[in-house]
């Protein structure tokens, strides 16, 4: 189809206006948007990070101050008071760290199987995988959590990992990678008496790299971040993770929040994560937008 | 021929596939089947499970509780949907010009999505305080009290649905902004060859061609919004009226379930929730050929 026909020659004006070089305030207005948009964007954590460098006495302060005189880390020394902060952090990355190793090894050997091998029933059970991709998690919710009930691992590092680590997306994910790879790499590996381990991992995996990560980054994020599931199997402080704990430091109608100690538990949660982005910002887009819908 | 046969290929297959299979079918299939068959009992963790039928769902049918958190639910997408698919949308148009800093902008508009919902909810409580808060300090200045915002659930649900735009726009963005670079370049010169304004190939090639993108767009925030949880749960404040009223669906299967111990009458709504999202998205599927171009058409 011929879009360009739909289109209406238009008068001299526009070729005159092709022809000359930027206007000078366009360039200005773009400036000024773009000004814009990274102040919407970032301003939230500025004073995320600015009260929580605040005393309490100067968070309450009119006209709120970006830049807080005096600078303390008061509120930092108050949050290690209220929540063991060491103890959920380490959680936090226990899980996000072993949940996303596990996630990626076990959906990666699965994958394998089902892009790699060849056995009768292989469609079928992967008709399994993807049927359950439809299922929204809130449906799970309540089940997994009797499961977990019945299995004697509430308020365990198992409770949070062991669900994780099956994930049909992941498999999904992997399969497609490994099934654009040809044929002979495994055939010429075969003639030369490796197994399919060997294969596996000397052959397949190294080329599955970019997808491997992108699943990684997409699994930490899920895991670092999550906040439903740990909040109702991982209530007690050994296993609690930091944004289940972060969440408890809301005061309630009288008891007064100590805004600047939130914001202090929300930099500590937040900056492991950003400071990841930093460095590896294309995985993180990638893994996003491959995820797609992943309710 | 490569490989392995008989006994021993079976072997490797169930090496490989077992650990992700055994896993999927414990924690994934057996527990859709639980949840289903909750759906019509009645269970409260204590005593045996009693089968009760459809009583679950009559009860539901009647439940304000639930119609409330429905219309909450339907009132928030109605609010966040359409703006943050426009926004989405005028923001990876914005973000597609090639000018140096481009990329910086970019990055800044995903911080948001990388952060998690709970730290993004108590920095926006925070902007979002009555009386210390940004935002009124800000409406305070151009002569304007602010309102209570988490306080009252009509606010609380405009307060929830701003930090939702800020939270994920940036995500929206970057979809659209796939879909805007898969569309050839030749389209474009062609258009100028014609000698088409900025605007008309705006509407006449890059709309008409990022209608898949959209439509995705579209299927995902729908799916995603009907399942949100977080934000509702953690932005009002504590015991004030939004905190009591203001309910989502996935807030009231939570409540029933864990507050409540109402396991089979939470499954049933968790399943009612999954009807509406399969409903929703088969009709979306169903009306995809008024509206979507794909380029092979």
């Amino acid at each position: 189809m011929n879009l360009t026909k739909a289109l209406p020659h238009d008068d001299a004006a526009t070729d005159e206006r092709r022809m000359h070089a930027p206007r000078p305030w366009a360039t200005i207005v773009r400036y000024a948007v773009m000004l814009v948009i990274v102040l919407i964007m970032v301003a939230p954590f500025a004073w995320m990070l600015s009260t929580s460098l605040k005393a309490q006495e100067y968070i309450l302060e009119t006209p709120p101050k970006l830049i807080p005189n005096p600078i303390t880390l008061e509120s930092y020394s108050g949050l290690a008071e209220r929540i063991d902060l060491l103890r959920t952090f380490f959680n936090s990355a226990f899980v996000a760290v072993v949940g996303t190793v596990g996630q990626v090894i076990v959906s990666a050997m699965a994958a394998f199987a089902f892009a790699r091998m060849q056995w009768r029933g292989r469609n079928v059970v992967f008709m399994l995988y993807l049927a359950t991709m439809m299922i929204p998690s809130v449906v799970l919710i309540i089940p997994q959590f009797i499961l977990i009930r019945a299995l004697g691992w509430m308020n365990s590092y198992a409770a949070l990992i062991v669900p994780a680590l099956f994930s049909a997306f992941g498999t999904f994910l992997l399969r497609q990678a490994m099934l654009s790879m040809p044929k002979d790499f495994e055939e010429a590996a075969f003639v030369d008496g490796a197994n399919y381990w060997t294969i596996f991992w000397r052959i397949i995996l190294p080329l599955t790299g970019p997808s491997l990560a992108t699943l990684a980054v997409f699994s930490f994020m899920g895991l670092w971040n999550a906040y439903l599931w740990p909040l109702f199997v991982a209530r007690q402080e050994a296993v609690m993770t930091l944004p289940v704990a972060l969440a408890t430091l809301q005061g309630g109608p009288r008891a007064l929040t100590e805004w600047n100690m939130v914001m202090a538990g929300s930099v500590v949660a937040v900056l492991p994560i950003l400071i990841v982005y930093m460095f590896a910002q294309s995985w993180f887009v990638r893994s996003v937008v491959t995820s797609g819908i992943k309710g | 021929m490569a490989g392995f046969s008989g006994f021993n290929k079976w072997k490797w297959v169930f090496i490989f596939l077992a650990p992700s299979l055994f896993g999927i079918l414990l924690f994934i299939v057996y527990p859709i089947g639980t949840s289903l068959w909750l759906a019509f009992n009645d269970w409260n963790l204590l005593s045996p499970p009693e089968f009760t039928g459809l009583a679950n769902f009559q009860a539901l049918a009647v439940d304000a509780d639930f119609w409330r958190a429905l219309g909450y639910t339907l009132q928030f997408i109605v609010l966040y949907v359409p703006s943050v698919f426009v926004l989405g949308l005028a923001l990876a148009l914005f973000l597609n010009q090639k000018v140096r800093g481009m990329l910086f902008v970019r990055t800044t508009t995903f911080l948001p999505v990388v952060a998690s919902w709970v730290v993004v909810s108590l920095i926006w409580k925070w902007i979002f305080n009555p009386a210390y808060g940004l935002v009124n300090y800000g409406l305070q200045l151009i002569g304007i009290t602010g309102p209570a915002w988490l306080f009252e659930p009509q606010t609380a649900l405009y307060a929830m649905v701003i930090t939702s735009i800020w939270k994920d726009v940036g995500y929206i963005a970057l979809l659209y902004l796939g879909g805007l670079q898969n569309i050839s370049e030749t389209y474009y010169e062609a258009a100028r060859i014609d000698g088409a304004t900025r605007t008309q190939s705006l509407r006449h090639i890059t709309l008409p061609l990022l209608t898949p993108t959209m439509f995705f767009v579209a299927i995902t925030l729908l799916i995603n919004y009907f399942q949100m949880f977080d934000q509702v749960w953690l932005m009002p404040m504590r015991d004030s009226a939004a905190d009591r009223q203001l309910e989502v669906i996935v807030t009231q299967v939570v409540t029933n379930a864990f507050s409540y111990n109402r396991m089979g009458y939470a499954s049933a709504m968790s399943w009612v929730l999954f009807a509406i999202i399969f409903a929703i998205t088969f009709v979306q599927l169903r009306l995809q050929n008024r509206w979507v171009h794909y380029e092979s058409d």
